[in-house]
């Protein structure tokens, strides 16, 4: 398994079942979270809500306006009249309620419609936005299917219950109060009668409900089961094949499948049969009420106020009373499960960002036959880049003279004072224009012209164990005082110093590591699997921190190098090629955005790619979709070789570019990759041995420690463990 | 269809007929309530006589009392019966899957079985209970209502007529207009789904890259895209639903208005008025449904028609009538076979005139770049696939005269994607042979260069295996598919590149003991390094379908251009890993 997977194996921490609709920690919080995202209209929401009271209300409303209309009728028809002048303005009335009613009840979708849909567009994009900054530590310890359900289940669930819930609820609890107070308006006795059945109706659901939720569990699990069977099933069917296993494989299949039924028929029928028992048991208040309120309209003496309109709208109002109760119960467990959904995704928006304090970019430049660098004319491809770095960012450029064995000495102006020599401050120039060197004790010896001419460039600054150290430079400087910022060349120097890495902590990767690589040199890591390959790799473009120890780049801390930049100085070709959703050119041209055709296309010919491409259905205008599943692994390498060509990195990463390709068809890649190491400081992972023959420095590490460096013959004369693994004595695993 | 379907629900039959004839008894008895009303109304109040009201009123206690045991009653037959049809249908499917040939298989591609057998009969399941249920009761509720009206006053009935049309309408552009768009927003999401996807799949390349920019460019318009058509399908909807209600409104209102112009011109009894209301209310309700219930109904063919699609699907492989075998031998014969994956005009051949004979207890190697057709070779032997042209001969006999498991019980394959189950070592080793004894278990382990991590395990041969053998290395879990085939004891032993997670010192100990243990055993493996090969008694080389050498590792060092080819790519250096 590749390194990167990361420190959890499946079935780690984070491979069991996700917690998919539990309750939110803490429910106001996320709520008024949410809720801001729909409030940032807030004349809108607020013409929302009022639309929704107003709309239960009037239903409440348009229900009692039928009190008239059979009362009047009522009497009329018990004075004999054949005809009720009031019988149209009354049944216009009514329909103006309902009229009204339905009008705000589309004002009210509509709005929440719009601000449910715009609110969760905002939040998907800061999402997404959260996830292109989050370190890929976080993806390690999260799976793609658990950030795509961010996405999907949970974004979906806040939509809804943004768009319906919300409103829903208040609506049903308008409702709720509305209907109670009429009914207790029109008969407090009747009402005691329906309490009683509310109770009734209340029972079932917390019952039935129990029942449903506790049989569910069961049916869910079961489920799993069956599904997870189906899955290994078919995809294992040809080993079931190959063994004859046929007839077990359908007696396993069907015992899961029978215990499923089983469980599932059990926890239907709670939750199906919870609707007809519990309204069909209201018809059972109905008739109660129905008996008691037609006494009660016949008694008029004792209750003059209670007709036979009353009685009429009274029993409407006892079937719709449940409703609402139903419509809460509901509702309520869809906004929960939404804002516990809502709660995963604040989650991961308030994570912590990749960390990034570099203030070191990368620029293009010019520059000129004697070395110096100016400022980029703009005028077509840069053909040099540049470190800017700022004077005040805390790395200090000095000069230095390099002895013997690469020692570095600090150079410094001085002045003559009482015959004693005394150092000037950097950019304070002396006055009789002389130099010293400053020993390690702080000594100062003066140094010839001579030794001024050939006087080189460092980075000093102080490394992790606080002593202040010295980074030769090697390549042009810029060094104009007075100006802002200094320059020096990008040339891909990398070197990784005494480096401490884990990702877990307590479970050290990588132990005091320490590689050095000069421009242009070919660097080979050899190692078992889980032995740090692939880490020290990780390292150097910041993917991870590191705990101990020091990275440069060009004589740079990387970690004071702006991420950004610092990725657009390297390329890499990792054993996992991606491809993404566009044409083979789209592809190429992901190395480098503002690469011409042509230049894509001689990319793909350095990377040995063009060939292949040419033959293709339609070119470099051939569509890839899912990955680029309709290519073949080796093709899939070569182009994502030639997206490296084409990014022209000074340093390029080839992490097993080519393991899972015979050898036969790698000879054809290996071409692409030398021309794609040429001139460039390169860090290679290989899976064969023959690969990394050639490199300058070869780097066997087991255990996350270095066993063993050098060159080929170096090793092979040492006789260590290179030359066991060589020669095949010894068995990588 | 609908016969089609019944045949499914065997062993659910007394739920499928008890369901709607319980849902109609629940429906009628709940019909019976506003005509008991009326009557409570007419001879009741309005006549001042108590006694008819008691009288209605149990009467409605004892019918709602009837409709709550019956919906209950329904509810469960209905939940029955659509899980026993969702189980059978799972069970048809299933049964059938294990009977498919590899090519049937390859046809369909797991994925897709997978979601014939998940969520196609899940939607079934659910349709089928919304049949059961709403349809039915639907259906009852509008064939009462319209005759109860008609019989109390057909004139009322004539708003109906009415308020139909335009609900219709409202109706027929909400599915015409409504959910085509409700697709699109679906699509939508699609693709916003996919950005995230391939945005997750290849972080490393989007981070190392530093297009996060870009990225968020694709995003944005995918996010954008499913807004603005999730708006279109969710406005127009929205607006739809004012309509319907001020359809069922206006019904009410007229009922009301025209009914109490009857009742006041004794046309009809005061306490009809509501029971009419009522009874017009759930014709138009009814129809709703009826509506909604089509709907589901023809979305949920697809699935329907997916699933049939599987259980109708006829193995291309299968027994061969033979009866009197060969003994085994290890005798394996390839008469100028052609194979294409594809069966039919389209497609190339990827075997073109094969002829090779591997005698009993020979070791042969097949060696070969990638796509050259060494695994459709060895396939075509247990009979996986079946050639397209020529003949394959296990100990003499055709493959196509064996019956299936008599000829597969003659092999032991280790396929290229290994695959073990979630169970125990042991559940799985004995895969190969269930009435394996203890001993021979170990010694195939031995063989297998298995045993040694095995025992490392804390409960050794009992140690459970999760789905996909995740929780063993790569080269363990080939160590262990190989001693899987050997428990077999087959005469035919068939390893497809299934050595490449093991290191070459395994391996070559491995192959050690398969030349002391396994004598009689005929072995042809596939494999990419030389050393693998370099021992066999013969080295098969196809290049590009065809057999372009054969010859031992001396013999093809001299004669084969490719075989050379290969030995030199692999040289300098050896292998380092595999």
């Amino acid at each position: 398994m590749a390194e990167h997977k990361g420190p959890h194996g499946p079935g780690g921490p984070h491979g069991g079942p996700r917690g998919g609709y539990g309750k939110p920690k803490d429910l106001r919080r996320t709520m008024l979270r949410t809720v801001k995202y729909i409030a940032n209209r807030p004349v809108l929401l607020i013409a929302a809500l009022v639309s929704v009271v107003a709309s239960a209300l009037l239903g409440v409303a348009a229900t009692y306006l039928q009190k008239p209309i059979i009362d009047g009728i009522t009497s009329a028809w018990a004075a004999g009249q054949a005809q009720w002048p009031e019988l149209a303005a009354c049944c216009l009335r009514l329909m103006a309620a309902y009229v009204l009613a339905s009008v705000c009840s589309y004002v009210q979708s509509n709005l929440m419609a719009q601000l449910a849909q715009k609110g969760c567009n905002r939040m998907r994009k800061e999402l997404f936005d959260k996830l292109q900054e989050l370190p890929l530590s976080y993806f390690d310890a999260h799976t793609h299917g658990e950030l795509m359900s961010r996405f999907t289940n949970d974004a979906d669930n806040v939509q809804m219950a943004l768009e319906q819930s919300v409103v829903q609820l208040i609506s049903s609890a308008v409702t709720f109060v509305g209907v109670v107070a009429m009914m207790i308006t029109l008969s407090p006795l009747l009402f005691l009668a329906s309490v009683v059945m509310l109770g009734a109706v209340m029972a079932v659901f917390t019952v039935f409900g129990k029942r449903s939720r506790r049989y569910f569990s069961k049916q869910q699990a079961a489920l799993g089961a069956v599904n997870g069977n189906i899955q290994e099933m078919i995809e294992g069917m040809k080993v079931v094949k190959a063994f004859n296993h046929e007839e077990q494989a359908k007696a396993r299949f069907q015992a899961l499948n029978e215990e499923y039924r089983s469980a599932a028929s059990q926890a239907g029928f709670y939750s199906s049969a919870i609707m007809p028992v519990a309204s069909n048991l209201t018809y059972i208040g109905y008739a109660v009420t129905a008996v008691l309120g037609a006494a009660l309209a016949m008694s008029a003496g004792v209750n003059v106020g209670f007709t036979l309109g009353s009685l009429v709208t009274y029993l409407k109002y006892n079937q719709q009373v449940t409703q609402p109760i139903n419509q809460i119960s509901m509702q309520m467990n869809s906004l929960l499960s939404a804002m516990a959904g809502a709660e995963r995704i604040f989650a991961v928006m308030d994570t912590d960002p990749e960390v990034d304090r570099g203030q070191v970019t990368l620029v293009p430049v010019e520059k000129d036959a004697n070395g110096s660098l100016s400022k980029f004319s703009g005028q077509g491809r840069p053909k040099s880049w540049a470190w800017k770095v700022p004077r005040n960012c805390g790395l200090i450029l000095a000069p230095v003279l390099v002895g013997a064995d690469e020692a570095i000495a600090e150079l410094g102006q001085a002045d003559e004072e009482n015959g004693a020599l005394k150092l000037l401050p950097p950019g304070v120039e002396s006055k009789t224009g002389l130099w010293v060197r400053i020993g390690p004790d702080g000594a100062l010896t003066p140094v010839t012209a001579g030794e001024m001419a050939s006087h080189r460039w460092a980075w000093k600054y102080p490394g992790p164990d606080g002593a202040m150290g010295y980074h030769l430079i090697r390549g042009a400087v810029r060094n104009v005082p007075g100006e802002e910022f200094c320059y020096t060349e990008l040339r891909g120097a990398v070197r990784l110093s005494h480096v401490d890495f884990s990702y877990v902590e307590g479970k050290p990767v990588l132990k005091d590591m320490s590689v050095y690589a000069d421009p242009g040199q070919k660097i080979a890591f050899v190692g078992s699997t889980g032995a740090g390959k692939t880490t020290v790799t990780n390292l150097i473009n910041r993917f991870y921190e590191i705990q101990g120890g020091l990275i440069t780049c060009d004589g740079i801390d990387v970690r004071d190098i702006e991420k950004d930049s610092l990725r657009l100085s390297q390329g890499a070709v990792l054993q996992d090629t991606h491809l993404f959703t566009g044409t083979v050119m789209d592809n190429i041209r992901y190395g480098r955005l503002d690469a011409t055709d042509e230049e894509c296309v001689s990319a793909a010919k350095t990377a040995n790619a063009d060939g292949f491409i040419r033959r293709l259905p339609e070119g470099y205008q051939t569509m890839l979709t899912g990955d680029g599943a309709n290519l073949s692994q080796g093709q899939r390498q070569l182009l994502s070789i030639a997206r490296a060509a084409v990014k022209d990195p000074p340093i390029m990463v080839l992490d097993e570019a080519t393991s899972s390709i015979d050898t036969r068809t790698e000879r054809h890649i290996q071409q692409g990759m030398d021309a794609l190491m040429e001139g460039r400081t390169v860090f290679v992972i290989a899976h064969r041995l023959s690969t990394v023959r050639n490199a300058d420095c070869i780097v066997v590490i087991e255990h996350g420690e270095i066993m063993e460096k050098g060159s080929h013959a170096q090793l092979m004369e040492e006789q260590g463990r290179y030359y066991q693994l060589y020669t095949g004595q010894f068995e990588l695993d | 269809m609908l016969k089609r379907i019944a045949s499914y629900l065997k062993g659910y039959e007394r739920y499928v007929i008890g369901s709607p004839i319980l849902v109609i008894v629940e429906t009628v008895c709940q019909m019976i309530i506003p005509l008991l009303m009326a009557r409570i109304i007419n001879e009741g109040i309005l006549k001042e006589n108590m006694a008819p009201i008691w009288q209605a009123g149990a009467l409605m206690v004892v019918v709602a009392l009837a409709a709550t045991i019956t919906g209950g009653l329904a509810a469960k037959c209905a939940t029955n019966a659509a899980q026993g049809l969702g189980a059978n249908l799972r069970r048809a499917e299933f049964e059938r899957v294990a009977s498919f040939s590899f090519a049937d298989i390859d046809k369909f591609s797991s994925s897709s079985l997978i979601t014939r057998m998940t969520n196609d009969v899940t939607n079934i399941q659910n349709t089928s209970m919304i049949c059961l249920r709403i349809l039915i009761r639907a259906v009852t509720m509008l064939i009462a209502s319209v005759v109860l009206t008609l019989s109390i006053n057909p004139r009322l009935a004539l708003v109906v007529l009415v308020i139909l049309p335009i609900m219709a309408v409202a109706l027929l552009i909400l599915m015409k207009i409504c959910f085509p768009l409700f697709e699109k927003m679906q699509k939508a999401l699609d693709h916003l789904n996919e950005q995230v996807q391939e945005n997750l799949i290849a972080v490393r390349v989007v981070k190392s890259y530093v297009r996060e920019d870009r990225e968020r460019e694709k995003f944005i318009d995918a996010n954008d895209g499913f807004t603005a058509a999730g708006l279109r399908a969710v406005l127009r909807m929205v607006a739809i639903q004012p309509v319907m209600m001020i359809c069922m409104s206006a019904a009410t209102v007229l009922v009301l208005y025209f009914g109490g112009q009857m009742v006041l011109g004794l046309e009809m009894d005061l306490g009809y008025l509501q029971t009419v209301l009522d009874y017009i209310m759930q014709i138009l309700m009814s129809i709703m449904m009826v509506g909604m219930a089509i709907l589901q109904l023809t979305r949920s063919q697809a699935s329907l028609r997916r699933v049939f699609e599987v259980i109708d699907t006829q193995p291309s492989v299968t027994d061969g009538d033979e009866r009197s075998l060969p003994a085994p031998q290890g005798r394996v014969e390839f008469k100028d076979v052609s194979f294409r994956y594809q069966t039919g005009g389209a497609g190339e051949d990827v075997l073109k005139n094969i002829s090779l004979t591997v005698e009993p207890g020979q070791f042969v190697a097949i060696v070969g770049g990638t796509g050259t057709g060494k695994s459709s070779l060895v396939n075509l032997i247990p009979r996986f696939y079946d050639v397209h042209k020529g003949q394959v001969l296990v100990d003499g006999l055709d493959v196509r005269d064996y019956p299936l498991d008599a000829l597969r019980g003659r092999i032991g394959m280790v396929l290229q994607n290994n695959v073990l189950f979630s169970g125990t070592i042991r559940e799985n080793l004995l895969w190969g042979n269930e009435n394996a004894t203890e001993e021979e278990l170990i010694q195939a382990a031995k063989d297998a260069q298995a045993y040694d991590f095995i025992m490392s395990f804390p409960e050794g041969f009992d140690t459970y295996l999760e789905q996909g053998g995740v929780n063993v290395s790569g080269g363990q879990k080939q160590r262990l598919c190989i001693t899987r085939a050997m428990v077999r004891k087959p005469a035919v032993l068939i390893l497809d590149d299934s050595t490449s997670a093991v290191d070459s010192a395994t391996e070559g100990k491995i192959r050690e003991s398969f030349r002391e243990n396994l004598k009689g055993t005929t072995v042809i493996i596939i494999a990419q390094r030389i050393s693998s090969v370099q021992y066999a008694d013969k080295i098969v080389v196809l290049d590009e379908g065809t057999v372009a050498d054969v010859g031992t590792h001396d013999e093809l060092m001299e004669s084969s251009k490719i075989y050379r080819e290969i030995y030199d790519s692999q040289q300098e250096g050896g292998d380092g890993n595999g």
